[in-house]
Formats: structure tokens, sequence, C-alpha cells
């Protein structure tokens, strides 16, 4: 079957247990059963090729140019280790069927195995490192989804997170690695990188990779100083422990070693960091499991132990440590599975994993003690078993091995370690199974059911099997060996078996079995004097290294971050001046190359009143009203400096909006305080006026730069002066810019003022349904009023006037694309002509007298503005094309009609109704607010007070 | 005469005011023009991208004016993908929006949103400074209406600091514009780009502060560190289909700054060497590190992915600081990423606050639709923490590869990573916290009546997700396209005489210089 098709049913067949949930569990275990099954199948129709040496691969580009292929490679070790994962999966997920209880959603469970299974095969079998690396993740992902199954126990949330934590880190670490490792190779397939030992060695970049690549194995095989969170792991139900801890997950990172083998081992670095981690951690773990009195933990801390035993033999980085190695991951797998299954059953049928509520359960679960005591023998190392096979072979290999020239403390601390080893086997079997029958189980325990206790059976086949015949397995792990090797040295030629001789290994292995049951003997003088001793809680301080970290960040974050306005602005004005002076000091400057205006009693006037009006608007803002008119003062003044400065339509332009605006601000104003309050200490305001005067100063410096100095080339307004008219249409520059040569700025300039106007609209709106309402509607205002809201004599003169001003408008519209005007000013000369009679007469009475909502005029001026625009593609040109002529009706004389006018009435529109439009919300708050609203145009009425006889009382409309 | 190009402006911005014209009370109406105007503009979308597929550059003089008197359209591979990229998030958002009834929660919605796609389209598409601004006022004003729409205090709140910053920028763009045009009197992109090299050495301030001023207020649009003070409660607060949305108005920035510093002040212009290539990096990589830190810190869930959309917008600008073609390429392709894993992670909040009525990291009972929303976040957060096997992964893959050559490269590897960890860290405890921890709850009488999300919700948030997918399994595809965009942006004569010598009304070719 294609290695592709191997790496993929797992994930496919992900989505089918969640499918067949609502199917019954059998079905949805059995359908995972038959994808697992498929892979297993499809491993096994390479066996042949595997067997005779052949490396089976299988490529697709994902990523060429970054180097990251989904490229596969079947070789011994691969073969070897995706045999563990489908095969003990198999066995897993017929245990899983029948431990999970009918609570336990089985679908979710088993998608997730299957994804984690998925991703354990792509491990084994990726041969890009890349890929690698992904499949890698994707195991602490889906590890996570699995210790955490259980949602409803803290432990498994703490658990869960804390193994996706540290493993993360792991496999941050080794994207660090892999990146390196592949830039010095120049490539991320595994077959090439191999292939570079020396290349690699000799890299000066050799050392930082080995470590981040060797973070990521001891975290994901609990090496110490990372082992913390295997045992919190046990939080999961039983098959996935079995399943993570005993074939698989664990054992990604001694994977990852003895692939890397061949070009990261046998440097004196590889061997420190290795074989040092792996004894420490076989030594510790071995005398942590043996104090343990819940059997998970005790069977996760002998596993440490054990990873710790394979590292250490890879660390020797001899041949012969790689084949002891491989084998132990062979036997550890088969025994540490059963174990797991086994210490499932127990919890299953007593209820309890306390090791201190059990005993003598030999009698009443018999099937369970054979099984348990056969595999645990093995662990201990006992002769006939395959444990002993393989721990020979270490000890063997220990005593071949010199750690910081002192040739017996690898010996010595391997004795010890298998020492504590057979001691907590031995206690496995004795305090749960031997003993007297006790009457205070927390339920009575019996066999299960065959569901339950076949899968470990099975591998204990395979432990006796083994243990007997050591010479079936050989073959396969030299085979798998040499794949390791690489090459890189030769398969030791020593055999398997079970009589060695009087070697010093045997005297190890015979010191460590009695040590342990003379260990057994003082147990609970031992475990007094371990209770008394302390020692770090390893769960309680990386929970707190995680909570001092995230207040941390909450202490860095969140005060910053507070919505306090002022500091954004502070930070980012200091930052935009601090980066505009690096750019200035950096820079060089030349002599000016224009020459100073002189400066004439009316510009200098004009400066005054500026800086005077801005001085005041500084001193006095607190008082709204007068910063008003301040600010009015100001705006005439600039619009009288453009004025000054030739540009008659700005000038025009900037006074309507003056207008316009200090009205709207004036309607605003009605609803806020007359003054504002006083909010921040006065160190804040020296601060705030240091930053301002640095903003005005770098501004001032800028324009003071800019003006005296001509551009780098022509500007393009020189081609706008002298193409207004003949391209154009028009004679005022500025208006043909609006509408014609940058017309399409304009179109959508009008749309954000559109978009304003229906903003404040929508504002006020929102604003009125929420608690606002009720604030207007109980509002007093703080001002004496005037008795008479709509007095006659203005609302006479605005009628008088609205002609006039409309005349006016329409004059200034029309005029526009020859002499100042536009339909931009136009737009606010008509605003404020109906402003004008909202002023005069009120809201209602307006708008009673209103037939086209603002909303719609200010979409129709779009609109026009718009279809202008498209109106041009009907004649092939592009978007906005303007287009002019001359005609002449008699009587009139000869004039210009432009298709620039048309857009300029969209534009005037949309001014018009987004002034108006505005104008309207805001008295939409005074309504809901203490004004009473009138139906008639004056409060004082003469002629209302005495009607002529044939005066028509004004419609009453409601609106 | 190709129209095509500029159909992505005036579609949305013709809709717009059909629907406040015509159909402001009828949101059945409003809803079916607003998606088959979104669906129009995906073939639009589609069809440009084709156009430009081999390498041809689409230029439309507006108002038929040459540049650079006229404004133009310019369309490349890269504003066409940009393009094809916001109608696709648009299309989902909408769905969302009409699904959750959030469309329906305030006024002038759906007129705001084809606005504001305008905006966001138009500032694509531009080769003119000046139209740009034009633009970014379009989608600020736009942005802040959908921002605030449904009103309520907090919202109006984080509403004026989002408005009130963003107003600093426009005044900073105006500021920098007037430079720009006071130093080189044109404001066309390609033109500039002619003009800027004639700068001599002796004279380099103006331009000098001109091109940082310029960088800051597209810096501000890509929320860089400190510039990203109004990013978080803005997008926290704001209505989620519209925080969704906003996740490509970062992008926007980053458009931007991408576009300028390639073609107009590139890499190697003497004039304008020892600034942004100074301290855009390290600017990139605290916004990384804050964003990835604020995802730990905070207290809310939608804080928390609007933290995320600062860190994965600190990861575009590191890509992109890089000022290589590598590093370009990269930042393209994780721009694609991180737009639709945070607009999916928003999206996603918001089905959690359906059946939640609030965001707050506590143990709460469960809530309506939880395994699959719970699905959900965990394929989000995924992507937006980086971790395989979404294209946050490769995206980071690219940008650590990328970094290879540069003077910081162990800075950027070690801030990306351990940024990386950190994030992992806020969902993992986020994630347990809203979707595992609500099992030890009793769950209260209120559940029982809890509302479950939507259906079409839910086909919003999974679309997104499953673009992501998309984009990590044709990540080949994609990387290749958007390393032969890189190519293009470096070496951008083609762009530049296609848009200078393209006569228009009245004028020749090369007449303005």
């Amino acid at each position: 079957m294609s290695l592709f098709l191997i790496v993929a049913l797992p994930f496919f067949g992900a989505l089918l247990p969640g499918l067949m949930n609502s199917a019954g569990r059998s079905a949805c275990a059995g359908v995972t059963f038959t994808v697992s099954l498929a892979a297993f199948v499809g491993l096994l129709t390479n066996l042949p090729s595997v067997l005779s040496g052949d490396v089976v691969m299988a490529r697709v580009d994902w990523m060429p140019a970054l180097g990251l292929n989904f490229t596969l490679m079947l070789d011994g070790l691969g073969f070897f280790f995706a045999l563990l994962i489908l095969g003990i999966g198999l066995l897993i997920i017929a245990y899983a069927r029948h431990y999970l209880s009918r609570d336990d959603n089985m679908g979710e469970f088993f998608t997730y195995l299957l994804l984690f299974q998925g991703a354990m095969v792509g491990i084994v079998l990726s041969d890009n490192i890349l890929l690698l690396l992904i499949f890698w993740e994707l195991t602490s992902l889906s590890s996570f989804l699995l210790i955490g199954y259980w949602k409803h126990l803290p432990e498994g949330r703490q658990g869960a997170r804390m193994a996706l934590v540290v493993t993360g880190t792991g496999g941050l670490a080794m994207i660090g690695g892999m990146l390196i490792l592949g830039q010095i190779v120049g490539s991320y397939d595994l077959s090439v990188i191999l292939a570079n030992r020396d290349l690699i060695q000799a890299d000066p970049l050799y050392v930082p990779a080995l470590i981040l690549i060797l973070l990521g194995c001891f975290t994901k095989s609990a090496q110490f100083p990372f082992h913390f969170w295997l045992p919190h792991a046990m939080a999961a139900p039983t098959p996935v422990s079995a399943y993570l801890h005993s074939a698989t997950m664990v054992k990604a990172g001694l994977f990852l070693m003895a692939r890397m083998w061949p070009v990261l081992s046998g440097t004196p670095e590889w061997f420190m960091i290795v074989t040092t981690a792996g004894l420490v951690t076989m030594v510790l773990a071995a005398v942590i499991a043996l104090f343990k009195h819940d059997l998970k933990a005790l069977l996760a801390f002998s596993t440490v132990s054990h990873l710790g035993l394979i590292t250490m033999l890879l660390g020797t980085g001899t041949a012969f440590g790689a084949m002891a190695a491989m084998f132990h991951i062979l036997n550890h797998a088969t025994f540490k599975a059963a174990l797991f299954m086994s210490a499932g059953i127990v919890d299953h049928e007593a209820h309890t994993r306390d090791i201190r509520r059990l005993g003598g359960l030999r009698t009443l679960m018999p099937v369970t003690f054979v099984i348990v005591t056969l595999a645990a023998l093995s662990m201990a190392g006992i002769p006939l078993l395959n444990g002993f096979l393989s721990k020979e072979m270490m000890l063997e290999e220990a005593t071949h091995t010199t750690l910081f020239g002192m040739p017996w403390l690898v010996p010595a601390l391997a004795t010890f370690g298998s020492l504590f080893s057979a001691a907590y086997c031995f206690r496995l079997i004795g305090h749960v199974f031997l003993g007297p029958v006790r009457n205070d189980y927390p339920a009575k325990p019996h066999d299960p059911g065959a569901g339950l206790w076949l899968p470990p059976a099975i591998l204990v086949v395979f432990v006796v099997g083994i243990g007997i015949a050591p010479f079936l397995a050989e073959p396969f792990v030299k085979l798998v060996t040499a794949s390791v090797l690489g090459g890189e040295a030769e398969v030791p030629k020593a055999y398997f078996k079970i009589w060695h001789g009087l070697v010093p290994a045997l005297f190890m292995s015979i010191a460590a079995v009695v040590g342990g049951l003379l260990l057994m003997a003082v147990y609970n003088p031992a475990l007094r004097l371990w209770d008394a001793a302390p020692r770090p809680e390893a769960k309680v301080i990386f929970e707190a290294i995680v909570e001092a970290v995230a207040r941390l960040a909450r202490r860095l974050i969140l005060p910053l971050h507070n919505g306090a306005f002022t500091r954004y602005a502070v930070i980012g004005a200091i930052a935009i001046v601090a980066a505009g002076l690096h750019a200035w000091i950096s820079g060089t400057a030349a002599a000016p190359t224009r020459t100073m205006q002189p400066a004439t009693p009316i510009a200098i006037a004009g400066w005054l009143m500026l800086v005077g009006a801005t001085c005041g608007l500084v001193l006095m803002h607190r008082d709204r009203l007068l910063s008003l008119i301040l600010i009015g003062i100001v705006g005439l003044m600039v619009s009288i400096g453009f004025a000054f400065f030739s540009a008659p339509d700005l000038a025009m332009t900037q006074f309507t909006v003056e207008v316009v605006t200090i009205i709207l601000l004036l309607l605003a104003l009605n609803f806020l305080p007359k003054r504002t309050p006083v909010e921040s200490s006065v160190l804040r305001r020296v601060r705030d006026a240091g930053v301002a005067i640095a903003g005005g100063l770098a501004t001032f410096t800028l324009a003071y730069h800019y003006l005296l100095r001509d551009a780098i080339g022509t500007p393009i307004s020189e081609f706008h002066l002298a193409n207004s008219y003949k391209g154009g249409g028009g004679t005022n520059v500025v208006n043909v810019i609006l509408v014609d040569f940058r017309g399409f700025d304009t179109y959508g300039e009008i749309i954000v003022l559109g978009i304003a106007a229906l903003l404040i609209y929508a504002l006020t709106e929102t604003l009125l349904r929420g608690p606002v309402r009720a604030r207007l509607l109980n509002r007093k205002p703080d001002q004496p009023r005037a008795g008479d809201m709509h007095p006659m004599m203005m609302v006479v003169l605005t009628r008088v006037v609205m002609p006039v001003v409309l005349m006016v408008g329409f004059y200034i519209f029309l005029r526009g694309h020859n002499e100042p005007g536009g339909g931009f000013i136009a737009g606010l000369i008509v605003s404020i002509a109906v402003v004008m009679q909202y002023m005069a007469s009120g809201f209602a009475w307006t708008s009673a007298r209103l037939k086209y909502p603002y909303h719609g005029v200010i979409g129709a001026g779009v609109l026009i503005a718009g279809l202008t625009g498209i109106g041009s593609w009907f004649v092939g040109k592009p978007f906005l094309t303007s287009d002019f002529t001359y005609v002449r009706i008699p009587p009139f004389q000869e004039f210009e009609l432009a298709t620039a006018a048309l857009f300029d009435l969209g534009v005037f529109l949309s001014v018009v109704g987004a002034v108006m439009l505005s104008l309207e919300s805001f008295s939409r708050l005074a309504r809901r607010a203490d004004e009473t609203d009138s139906e008639y145009p004056m409060d004082i009425d003469p002629s209302r007070d005495n009607p002529p006889p044939d005066a028509v009382q004004p419609a009453r409309e409601s609106v | 005469m190709n129209h095509w190009i500029i159909a992505p402006v005036v579609l949305p911005a013709v809709l717009a005011p059909f629907i406040v014209l015509a159909a402001r009370y009828h949101i059945g109406i409003q809803r079916t023009f607003s998606v088959a105007g979104v669906l129009a503009l995906m073939a639009i979308a589609l069809g440009l991208v084709v156009q430009v597929s081999d390498g041809s550059i689409l230029l439309y003089q507006l108002s038929h004016w040459a540049a650079p008197f006229g404004i133009v359209l310019v369309g490349d591979r890269l504003s066409t993908m940009m393009v094809l990229l916001t109608v696709v998030l648009a299309l989902f958002v909408l769905l969302y929006a009409i699904g959750s009834g959030w469309d329906n929660r305030g006024r002038h919605f759906h007129a705001l949103f084809q606005f504001q796609l305008m905006g966001i389209l138009g500032a694509f598409l531009t080769g003119d400074l000046f139209n740009l601004f034009v633009f970014f006022e379009v989608l600020l004003i736009a942005s802040y209406g959908l921002m605030i729409h449904a009103g309520g205090n907090a919202r109006l709140k984080a509403g004026v600091q989002y408005v009130l910053f963003n107003l600093v920028g426009s005044t900073l763009f105006l500021f920098a514009l007037g430079s720009i045009y006071a130093e080189t009197g044109t404001l066309n992109m390609a033109d500039l780009a002619n003009r800027v090299t004639l700068i001599g050495a002796e004279e380099t301030v103006g331009i000098r502060v001109a091109a940082v001023l310029l960088l800051l207020v597209f810096a501000i649009k890509a929320a860089v560190v400190p510039l990203h003070f109004w990013l978080p409660s803005s997008y926290a607060e704001a209505p989620a289909p519209v925080a969704a949305l906003f996740a490509i108005m970062t992008k926007v920035g980053a458009y931007a700054i991408i576009r300028v510093y390639t073609m107009i002040f590139p890499p190697d212009l003497q004039a304008t060497a020892g600034l942004h290539d100074l301290w855009l990096l390290p600017a990139a990589l605290v916004s990384l590190a804050i964003g990835m830190v604020g995802v730990l810190a905070a207290r809310r869930l939608d804080r928390l992915v609007a933290f995320s959309v600062i860190g994965s917008m600190g990861m575009v600008m590191v890509a992109i600081s890089l000022f290589t073609p590598a590093g370009i390429a990269a930042a393209l392709y994780y721009i694609v990423h991180s737009t639709l894993a945070g607009a999916a992670l928003f999206l996603i909040s918001d089905l959690v606050r359906t059946g939640r009525a609030n965001l707050e990291l506590t143990p709460q009972p469960p809530f309506g639709g939880l395994a699959l929303t719970a699905g959900l976040f965990f394929a989000g957060a995924i992507a937006m923490a980086g971790l395989p096997p979404l294209s946050g992964f490769l995206g980071k893959l690219l940008v650590l590869d990328a970094a290879i050559g540069s003077d910081l490269v162990v800075w950027i590897w070690v801030i990306v990573l351990v940024s990386s960890l950190i994030g992992i860290v806020g969902f993992a405890r986020a994630g347990s916290m809203v979707f595992w921890k609500s099992h030890g709850e009793a769950a209260s009488e209120v559940a029982s009546a809890m509302t479950r999300p939507a259906v079409l919700s839910y086909v919003a948030a999974g679309g997104l997700i499953s673009l992501l997918v998309a984009n990590t399994v044709f990540a080949g595809q994609m990387h290749a396209y958007t390393t032969t965009m890189a190519a293009e942006l470096f070496a951008p004569q083609p762009y530049i005489s296609t848009v200078v010598d393209t006569p228009g009304k009245l004028s020749k070719p090369k007449e303005g210089l």
C-alpha cells in the first residue's frame, strides 16, 4: 500500500467515529478498528521490501521553495515504530471499546485517537524534517485533546495543558534546530541530511542545532528535567495512557534521536548531554516510582525511568548501545502497554487505583494477576522474559561507558536504577495482588470480560515469547539497528541469548533483583523516610510559573491598554516626532532655493489674530462656548489666508464650512456642560503641553523647510493650470481639478461626507434607544431660557432671505466651472438657507414642510455622481471622463454644457443631504429633551391670536 | 476600454447609496442586494486575478487623464490578490452578519458595509497617494460607522478612541502628502518612484522625513507598536462580523507599506537609507511580542482575539521589514493566513457569546452549540498560534526561513518562537476555561433556555476555517504565487512604465518631468 495511504488513513478515518457515534458504541469502535487495521495491513504489505533492505519512498511536492515536501520514507526503523503504533493501536481500540462507559462520548474519543495515530505514523514515516515537525506538533495537539478528554476533571484539563506546554515548547525549539540543520545541509530531506554527518558536525551551528533538537526530544520523551508532565497526563482515560506512554508519543523523542543518530551522535556534546540526561532520568524516576501509590502514577514514573534508560543507551553513541535501545523499545512497548491496560482493569473493577487500598486480588482476579505478574517481572528484568534480555544489554553497555572520567559511575547508577526498578515491579505484584483478600474494596473486584483482558494478554504472549526465544526477535532488531546506524557503524555481531556466561552484567542484574527484594522488605520504613524528605512538587512549581507569567503579562499589558486615550496619544506623538527627528538629523540639507516673502502689515495682523486666538483657546478652553468662538476666529483667519494667497475657492469653501460647523457644534454644545471639567493633574498637563509643543515645533520646522524649497521636478499643478480650459472646459482650475482632473478624489470625499451623516444619524438612533434617552428626558437646562424661542423678527427675516440665499447658491453652482464656486460651496450655502429656517421656526415646523428625506438626498447625490462617472463608459471612455460643448438656445447667449456639471450636482446634493441629516439628528436629540415642539413658525404671532376669517390652520402633520 | 478594474470601487459605491435611497427600511432587500453585490465582486475579483496572472499590469486612467496629472488605478498581482482576499472575506462576514442578525441591530449596516468595501478595495487598487488618502478616509469613516453599529456604552467609548487615533493618523497622512508633494511635485506612485531617484545626496532631509511620516501613517493602520493602541478595545468591542471584516483593515496598512517601500522608497534607495530599515524590524518584533503576551493577559475572549491580531500583524511586519523578496513573499502568504484566521476567531468568539451572554474568561455553565464551537475554536486557535498543520505554521516557517541572512536573525527566531509559545499557553488556557471547564459547572436554569447560533453562522465561521485549510493544502502554489509577486515588486519597472508612459487626454508621455 502506498505510504501516503498509510499516513492518510487514520486522518481521514478520524471523520468516521464521529459520524458513526449515534450508531452505537460497537459500530463506532468497529469503524475505528477497521481503519487502523487497514493501515496496519497496508504497512505489512511493505514488509518484504523492508526485509530486503530497501527503503520505500513516496514523494509529493508541497512547498518546494521552502524545502517542505510531503516526502515519506519507510525503512527498518520507520517500519518498526509504525508497527508498534498501529499494532498496539489495534489492541488499544479493542480495549477502549470495553473500557469507556456509556457516559463517555466514544465518537469524540476515537476521533482524537485516530488523529493521534495518524500523527504518530506521520512522524515515523517522514523523510522531510519539516514535515516531521508538523506531525510532531500534531501529536502534541491530539494528545492535548486525548489527555483532556474527561473535561470535567480539573486534573485532566491541567494535565492536558501541561503536556501541551511542555511538549509544545520542545516542538518550538525543535523548529529552530531543524531549520539550522536544513541550512547547514541545504536540504530538509532526511535522506540528504543523514548522508552529511561530517558537514553537520563540523559546522559551528552544530551545537545550537543539537541542543534545540534534543530539547524537542527530551520534552517529548519526558527526560529530566522535563519529565514532570508525563505523570500528570495520567488523568487521561487508561487506554490513552496505555497508548501514549507505552508505544507512541513518549517514544517519538526516542525515535527522533535514533533517526538523527547517524549525524548527531558520536560527538562529546551528544554523549555528555544525552547520556547524562538519560541516566539521571532513569535513576530519579525509578526512585520516585517506588513511592507512588497510584497504580498509574507508578507506571508513569516507571515509563519515565525506562525512557531514561533508552536515552542513555542512545547517548553512548555505540552501535551496541543503539541496538540495545531498539530492543528495549520493543520490549518496553509490550510489557508497559500490558501493564497500563491491566491497571485500567483493576481501576475498572475495583474502582480504585490506590495501591494502599488494594491487595489480595490474586484470587479475585486470577487472569489479571497472571498478566500483571508476567509483565512486571519482565520489567524487573527476570530471566525468560523479554525485559531481562534488553536490561542485560543495557548493563553490559553501561560497563563500557565512562562519564566525567569515572568508569564506575555509569555502571553503579545503572545498577542502582535497576534495583529500584525491580523493587517497584515487586511492589506492583506484591501490594496489589498478593497478601490477604480485603473486604473494603470500593467495589467487588472480579476478572473482566475478554474484551478487556485479551489485549494485554496478547502482549504478554510477546513478552514471554521473546523472553524464551530471543533469536526470533534478533534478525528484526538487527534490521532496525542497521537502519538506525545508517551505515555510520557496523551492526554488532552479538547474539541475542539468555545466557551470556558469567559477565559483569549478570552480577549487576542479580544485585539489582536481590536488592529490589531487600528493599521491598524494608518498604515501610523507606516510605516514611521518603514522605519525611522535602521534595519539589513539579506540578505546583509548573502551575506557579505559568500563573506568574500570566500575572506578569497582565501587569504588563492591562494597565498599558486600559483605554486612557491621552496616554495612547502621548506615546503615539512621541514615537512620531522621534522617528521624524531621527530622519531629520540623519539627512542632509542644502540652502533654500526660494526667498522669504516680505511680511506685510496685513499678513502680520492676520498672523497675530491666529496666534492670539489659538493661545486664547489653549488658555480658556474650559469655557466651551468661548472656545467655539475662538475656533471660529481661527477658521475665519484661515479663510482670509486662503484669499490672501489667491485661492478664492478655498476661501469660500472654508468660510461656508466654518459657518455650518459652528452651527452644528452649537447644537451639540446645547447638550453638553458649559465647562470642561479638570480631569488631569498639573504634572500630566505639563507633560501633555511638552508633547504638544514638540509636535508643533516639528510641524513648524517641516513647513518652514518645505516652503523655502522647490520641488525636485515640475509640480503636476503646472499641467492642471495649462490644461484646465483646453481639456476640462473650465477656467476655474480649482473646480476643474475637483470635478475633472481629480474628480475621483471628490467622488470619494462626498462619500465620506455622506457616510459621516449616516453615521451621525445611526448614532443618534442608537443613543435614543439607550440610557441616554432617559437622561435627555430628565435633563434640566443649566441656563435660563429665553421665553421666545422663535422670535418673529428672525422668522420674517429668514423667510425673506431664503430665496435670495437659494439664488446665490444656484449662481455659485453654475459659475463654478469658470469662476470661484462649484457644487460643494453651493451645497453649503443652500444648507445654510435651510438651516436658517430650522433655527428660526424650530424642528417640527420645518420638517413638516420637508418633502425629501435627507437620507435619500445623500443617496441620490452619490448615485448621480457615480452614474455620471459610469456614463462615460457608454462612449468608451474611462470612469468620470468629462466632456463639454457649447450650445446656444435663443434668446440666450451661447453657454457651456459640461458633464462635469452633472457630477457637481451630485456633489451638491450630497453636501446638502449630509449637512441637513446631521442637523436633523442633533435636533432629534433636542426633541427628546426638554424642548417643546411647536407646529407654528413663531411663538408670538399676532395673526394667529387674532386670525383673519379666511385663514387656514397650518397643517398638523406628524413627523 | 476595459472597465473591470474600477468595478470593485464603483459597484459598492453605487450599491450603497441605492440601498440608502430605496431600501433603507427593508432589511430583506438590503440583504439581497448586499450579498448579490459581494458575489458580483467576487466574480470581478477573480476576473482581475486571471487578467494579471501573466504579469500584465492593468492601468485605468480616471477621467482619462494620464498619470501623474490625473488619478490612475493600477492592477498587478499584488493588488488583485488583496482585492480577491477582501471580497472572499466579505462574503463570509456578510453571511455571518445575516445569519446572526447583527445587521438588523442598528441602522444602515449594509450601506456602510458596501462603503467599507469600496474604501478597502479602492485603497488596494489606486496608484495615487492622495487617492489612497481618500480611500483611507472612506474606509475609516465607514469602519467607524460599522464599529459603533448597534450602540452600547462600551462600544461607543471604544469607537471614540478608534476614530480619534485614526484621525491623528489621517492628519499625519496629510502632513506626509504635503511633504512629499513639496519635495517632488507629484503624488502618483509610479511618478514618485522615478522622481525620488533624482534627489541628490546633498538635500535628503525633506524626502527622509516625508518617507518616515508616510510609513508611520501606514504603521498606525497596521497596528505596529507603539501605534497600536487603538486596536484592542475597538476590535474587541466592535460587533463580531465587523471585527472580522476589520481583519483586512490592518492588512491595508501592510499592503501600503509593501507597495510604497518596495517601489517608491526601495531598500537600495540612497536618500532614504538608514531609516525604517533600522527601526521597523525591532518595532515589528515588539508588536509580535506584545500581541502574544496580550493573548495570555486578556481576561475576555474578544480582547484575546484582538491581541492575537496585533501579534499576527507583528509577524507580517517582521517579514515585511526584512525588505527582501523572500521576506515579502512570506509576508504576503502570512497576510492571507492572518486575515482569515483573525476573522474566523472573531466570528467564533461571537458564536460563544450567542450562548454564553458574555466573553469573560471565567467558568460558566455549558452553552448552546458548545461542541461544534469548541471544534472551530480549536482550529482557529491552532491557526493563529502558528501550530501545525494549518497555514500559520507554514507561514511561520517561511518567515523564519526568510530571516536567515538578516542581522537580527537570532532575535527574530527567539521572539517568533517564544511568542508562539506564549500564544499557545494563552489560547490553551482560554479554550480550556471556556469550553472544558464549563463541563465542571452545574448547568443552571438559564442553560435550558440557551440559544444555539444559527446554521448560517456556522457556515460562515466554518467557511473561513476551510479556507485556511485550503491555504495550507495549496501552500506550495500560494507561496509560488507570492514569490512571483515579490519578484514583481522588486522589479517595478514594468509597473512604473505602464503608468507613466501611457498617454491620456492632452498629454504625451513624460511631459511633466
